[in-house]
């Protein structure tokens, strides 16, 4: 991207003031580097973003932001009902409610040394992964809508996991306004086999290590420490999610003028939040949120029956379950004044400051961990919610990296196996059903995640923790 | 450019597919090989079950991406993988309908060694255009 069209506020704050169609500002959070990296078309996607109508404060990019489609992934922008604002699919993406949850395991690095490969076993059997793979668990009707409506708070009810670990998930493991009566036949026929499945793709399973402490007196508040062994789970809503995404893309994009709303890019699809496609897409949604949620609820489940096959001294305890492919109502204050506002993040997650009334109760004395994915060859690190970050963000921060190198090329760099036998040289075990699918998730295909969580702290937006790294990873 | 074809253009994170052919029909056909590309290479999957779908669009971009999400849905809920692919269209009263038979099988993790699901076909950099060639389709699937 050409830095010289934005205008520099701060040494990571780059501001895109409005032109043509643009209602508010364009702001992106990174280094001089990491923008000069971005695709011109982050911008263009970021104007087009501020050109929505009900858009309030400005049109965000995270320092990991990249060439999405419609929003730039790594995007953030909130609206507001009573202004005309929108919801849009688009703005949320395909897999909604894509997310990461870390567990504590209570064992540490030493404690796993010489069953390495035997955990890296079960774990893979235990948890389907991949194309065409299909979970244990197959929902009637009447329960596709009562996880639908219930999510993780659903899963604990059926046995899966503790009611302990709804404390640490957002929304308490259950998204309110969920309506399984807006969710299509088509996208309940693709679920009722995957619950409790991993996906493919980015999608993962990790067994880390915490490898160095950044901020001592918040990772002792989080109860983490050096050689600490933790479950990290990527994974999403699945097919149902993937479903409702295509649906309502269509669907809005089709309907937009009706609206008179002149979309920019069709991808932008939306409706206005108080229009009646625009609350029955926001049931549907909140229903694949809980979707999202029951998923990784069911999958801790299975991890836990996992290690108690090779570790029995585990005890794997919830630090936090956090979505980055939403539209949550929220309340941020604008111009000294409370709002309610849809606040749409797509490869976006909070980072909320401590105190924050969004934030669950169980973290709001020390703020909330964001939880930052690598690569299963280098690290992923977890960082807190600075204190200002709502008035910068409405609470936002980066997701992960980003892809350095598309996928062909990978595949063309890379072959499986020989990735697979230079991580277990390093010490580090990968599952996977498919050769190809590690290629393509080659470590050297994505962007170093450094870069990235030191700009995001050094623009106020969250503050590295701890530093994991990877020890078992399943891929699907 | 041969008569027909497809091959994928690089998106940043996703992957884009383009295909042509000398008309809307054998187009679609090169799109639904360029789709399976994205998940296996289509010479290791057999066909030997054919499926027959239809989807309907009031132009032939939007046809396009019902395409593709209604290969995504068949193989998201049969578990299969598609090779072949036959495409006829029909318009009435400014609606194009599509039907296909495709031939597949179940997925083989083994044999096939599928790398990642498709999760829908994006609206971003949607092309659908007749020249004196054919057609030339663009799209941008998630994965």
């Amino acid at each position: 991207m050409e830095v010289s069209r934005l205008r520099q506020e701060g040494p990571y704050r780059w501001v895109m003031d409005p032109v043509g169609a643009m209602r508010t500002r364009g702001v992106i959070y990174g280094d001089a580097d990491l923008l000069g990296e971005m695709d011109e078309r982050v911008l263009e996607q970021l104007a087009n973003v501020a050109s929505l109508p009900g858009i309030v404060g400005p049109a965000y990019a995270m320092p990991d932001a990249h060439w999405g489609y419609g929003f730039p992934i790594g995007g953030v922008a909130a609206f507001d009902p009573e202004a005309g604002g929108v919801v849009s699919a688009g703005g949320v993406g395909f897999d909604i409610s894509c997310g990461v949850r870390t567990l504590h395991t209570g064992v540490t690095a030493a404690d796993l040394a010489g069953r390495e490969d035997a955990l890296a076993d079960q774990l893979f059997h235990r948890i389907p992964a991949g194309v065409g793979s299909r979970g244990k668990i197959h929902l009637s009707a009447a329960e596709m809508d009562d996880m639908l409506a219930g999510g993780a708070r659903w899963a604990v009810g059926e046995g899966y996991g503790h009611p302990h670990d709804l404390n640490r998930t957002e929304e308490l493991g259950q998204m309110a306004g969920a309506d399984p009566e807006q969710v299509s036949d088509k996208a309940k026929q693709r679920q009722k086999d995957e619950m409790g499945t991993l996906g493919s793709g980015n999608h993962y399973l990790e067994i880390q290590q915490v490898a160095a402490i950044h901020d001592a007196e918040t990772a002792a508040g989080f109860g983490l420490h050096e050689g600490d062994l933790l479950a990290t789970i990527h994974c999403g809503s699945r097919g149902l999610g993937h479903q409702i995404g295509s649906e309502a893309l269509k669907s809005m994009a089709r309907s937009a003028s009706k609206h008179g709303i002149d979309l920019p890019d069709n991808e932008l699809a939306c409706a206005p939040l108080t229009s009646a496609e625009g609350q029955a897409y926001l049931g549907a949604m909140r229903g694949a949120i809980n979707c999202a949620l029951a998923n990784r609820q069911i999958i801790t489940h299975l991890t836990r029956q996992a290690f108690a096959d090779v570790l029995p001294e585990a005890n794997l305890n919830l630090l936090y379950d956090v979505s980055h492919n939403t539209c949550k109502e929220e309340t941020h204050k604008v111009d000294g004044a409370e709002r309610r506002l849809f606040v749409h993040r797509k490869g976006a997650t909070r980072a909320l400051e401590a105190g924050s009334t969004n934030l669950t109760p169980a973290l709001r004395g020390v703020g909330q961990p964001v939880l930052i994915g690598g690569t299963m060859g280098t690290a992923s690190y977890i960082l807190v919610g600075m204190a200002g970050n709502d008035a910068r963000s409405f609470g936002s921060s980066c997701h992960g990296a980003g892809r350095r190198m598309s996928r062909n090329q990978a595949r063309k760099q890379w072959r499986g196996e020989e990735v697979l036998r230079e991580l277990r040289d390093r010490g580090m075990r990968v599952r996977s059903p498919s050769m190809r699918g590690v290629a393509e998730e080659a470590p050297e295909a994505y962007k170093a995640v450094e870069q990235v969580v030191e700009a995001a702290e050094a623009s106020g937006l969250s503050q590295r923790v701890v530093r994991l790294v990877p020890r078992i990873t399943i891929k699907g | 450019m041969t008569t027909s074809g497809w091959q994928h253009f690089e998106h940043q994170a996703d992957i884009g597919l383009r295909a042509w052919g000398p008309d809307l029909g054998a187009a679609l056909e090169q799109a639904g090989l360029a789709l399976t590309a994205v998940i296996t290479e289509p010479q290791r999957v057999v066909g030997r079950e054919e499926v027959a779908l239809s989807c309907a669009a009031d132009d032939p971009e939007f046809l396009l991406v019902e395409w593709l999400d209604t290969l995504i849905y068949a193989m998201a809920i049969r578990r299969m993988l598609f090779a072949g692919f036959e495409v006829a269209i029909s318009g009435a009263g400014g609606t194009y309908h599509l039907t296909a038979t495709v031939l597949g099988e179940p997925v083989d993790r083994d044999r096939h060694q599928p790398a990642v699901e498709v999760k829908g076909a994006t609206l971003t950099g949607l092309r659908a255009e007749r020249g004196d060639g054919g057609w030339l389709l663009e799209c941008v699937v998630d994965v």
